[in-house]
């Protein structure tokens, strides 16, 4: 393997954009991204999370006042072919002149990197990235998946001091984009380089992050890594992007939430007001005869959708809206079925709502 | 049988559009020579027509050359800049420079060569110089150039190609050469053989730009055509498609190779390393 040592701490000091229309993408932003950490920008589309990559990568500049650091060293005003980073594009990019070893030598033959270790570098990323076979094929003779292989070995043979990724597996059919993740997991782990990766994919950016920006309208709506970020959201807008989430609008009564389908004892110094929010794994379906001391709520299952590994139901008349819950799959339920369900205080969310 | 009746009325389709084109071409090229063109063919045939048109126009199918080369040197060196420019600009101006790229295309070739002469006419050195006549023609064959790379940039995602490009180190200029240039090839053959066969048959503004001097092949082709006999207006058609023809092939030969190679074989050992 190509020794790759411990990626350079990015800084984002301030950096918002303005378009030339006038348009705000990206509200002033600090960032401070660790040497070796796979940062993830999760976002919906047109939260400035790809304006933000473009930053980092010298192909939008920030407003003025806005900096940007590799290391110590600033780079605001180098554009990107000095930057020494390493792109990823959701559309490959890959060059269709050249056959696949050429697209991985090109940024070395431009860098003038001598013959011997440029052949040597692509051989170890050909052999890295599962492509020898594949060395002399056009770019059209390739799968989609082959071709993203193709664009991280080119973007890797450079030695980047940041690696960085914008939707690179949009664009790849279901199976595939969870194959290609796993691969791209293992290797940023092993490589340990320094990588911003951009996704509307919530899942994608829970299993590659050490941390995971959730974006919203050009600001951050919270940083955190994916545990802290989906258990311990900071608004209703995170909470409901990442994962699913249940709202539970009643009337807050000394300690207790009432709701249409009953009582539910809250945390102690709950924030929410009347508003409570839940993640579908966290209720349970309760027995009969059980009456658990932190309240039940009474519901009909309007809809069963059986998922092999798990099941998910649709409740209503527990709460104003129906709810998702999870249940065991090998559980009889259909819908009309009178259910209860239990939920512990702890697992009940008290979020500000935002904008 | 019902294909086959179809399939003949077909062919005969064909055969009948082919012989529309080519009846006419092969019929001149034939009395060129022929003897005696009123006697047709029992006259005899004869290379005579040809030397003579040889002899007698000789600097005009070299003028036609030159003006033919200059004319593509000319439009491959501002057009395919151009076009590789306007492919990346994405703003309305270069919409609007787009179009009026165009506009000689709408105006009369002899509008255009008249604007030439009321514009630059006064300057005594250039009107009788050759150059004057390749002013009209890189006017007149500028935007099949530019169109032509154009519309294969345009079908590429050239944007972020160069964005590729760019995060792996290459500059400017060297994105144009690498990245550029080689996905433009099949655009710039295309326009070059364009150029060419619209600079070689060029009639209208050439002769109202052309001077006793400097005649190319089809103004002489016309002169012959009014003042001579008709075997040598015909052997100057063939002396037209001797000159062309090789030139277009010469194109496409040197445009043919650089294709990055095809697969030789899908497995191929792997040789022992790490994986």
């Amino acid at each position: 393997m190509t020794a790759h040592s411990i990626g350079v701490p990015v800084r984002l000091r301030a950096c918002a954009k303005t378009f030339r229309d006038g348009t705000r993408a990206l509200e002033p932003l600090d960032l401070s991204i660790q040497g070796g950490e796979t940062l993830v920008l999760l976002g919906p589309s047109g939260c400035g999370k790809t304006t933000a990559l473009r930053i980092i990568a010298g192909l939008e500049s920030p407003d003025p006042g806005g900096r940007v650091f590799f290391g110590d060293d600033e780079v605001t005003g180098v554009p990107i072919e000095k930057r020494k980073v390493g792109m990823v594009f959701q559309s490959y990019a890959l060059f269709p002149n050249l056959n696949v070893a050429d697209n991985i030598s090109y940024g070395l033959k431009v860098r003038r990197v001598e013959e011997g270790e440029r052949r040597r570098r692509v051989e170890s990323m050909l052999q890295m990235m599962h492509l020898a076979p594949l060395r002399e094929r056009r770019i059209d003779q390739l799968s989609g998946g082959q071709k993203q292989r193709v664009a991280l070995a080119r973007a890797l043979a450079v030695q980047p001091r940041v690696l960085l990724m914008d939707e690179p597996l949009t664009a790849l059919d279901a199976k595939l984009r969870e194959e290609l993740r796993l691969e791209i997991n293992a290797l940023l782990r092993s490589l340990r380089i320094t990588t911003v990766y951009v996704t509307h994919d919530q899942s994608e950016a829970m299993a590659l992050g050490d941390r995971i920006v959730v974006m919203s309208h050009g600001r951050v709506a919270q940083i955190g890594a994916p545990r802290e970020v989906y258990h311990r959201p900071a608004s209703a807008f995170v909470a409901n992007f990442i994962g699913t989430t249940n709202r539970l609008d009643g009337q807050p009564d000394e300690g207790w939430l009432v709701l249409p389908g009953g009582r539910l004892k809250l945390p102690e110094s709950f924030v929410g007001g009347g508003t409570a929010y839940f993640r579908p794994e966290d209720a349970a379906i309760l027995d009969e005869v059980q009456s658990p001391p932190e309240g039940a709520l009474a519901g009909t299952v309007s809809a069963v959708s059986f998922l092999g590994d798990r099941m998910r139901l649709l409740v209503e008349g527990v709460a104003s809206e129906p709810v998702i819950i999870e249940a065991d799959p090998r559980r009889e339920l259909r819908v009309g079925d009178r259910i209860r369900l239990g939920i512990e205080p702890r697992r009940l969310l008290g979020l500000r709502s935002d904008s | 049988m019902q294909r086959n009746g179809l399939f003949i009325a077909q062919l005969l389709f064909t055969l009948l559009v082919c012989a529309f084109m080519f009846v006419p071409v092969v019929l001149s090229v034939m009395a060129g020579f022929t003897a005696n063109y009123i006697r047709g063919f029992s006259s005899g045939l004869t290379l005579r027509w040809l030397f003579e048109v040889w002899g007698l126009y000789k600097d005009a199918i070299g003028l036609s050359l030159v003006i033919a080369l200059a004319c593509l040197a000319v439009t491959l060196i501002v057009g395919v800049p151009t076009a590789y420019f306007l492919a990346k600009a994405n703003h309305w101006t270069t919409r609007l420079v787009e179009e009026l790229l165009v506009t000689p295309l709408a105006v009369p070739g002899l509008a255009i060569a008249l604007g030439l002469i009321i514009t630059y006419g006064g300057i005594r050195e250039f009107r009788s110089h050759w150059t004057f006549i390749l002013v009209g023609h890189v006017l007149y064959t500028l935007p099949f150039m530019v169109r032509s790379v154009l519309a294969v940039l345009s079908s590429i995602d050239l944007k972020t190609l160069e964005e590729g490009a760019a995060s792996l180190g290459a500059s400017y200029w060297q994105r144009f050469f690498t990245i550029g240039l080689p996905n433009a090839r099949s655009g710039i053959v295309a326009g070059a053989l364009m150029v060419l066969t619209l600079s070689v048959g060029e009639f209208n503004i050439t002769w109202m730009l052309h001077t006793p001097i400097n005649k190319t092949v089809p103004v002489g082709l016309a002169d012959s055509y009014a003042s001579m006999r008709i075997e040598i207006g015909s052997a100057y058609t063939t002396v037209f498609l001797l000159m062309i023809v090789p030139l277009l092939l010469l194109i496409q030969y040197i445009a043919e190779p650089a294709r990055p190679s095809r697969a030789k074989a899908a497995v191929v050992p792997q040789p022992a390393g790490s994986t």
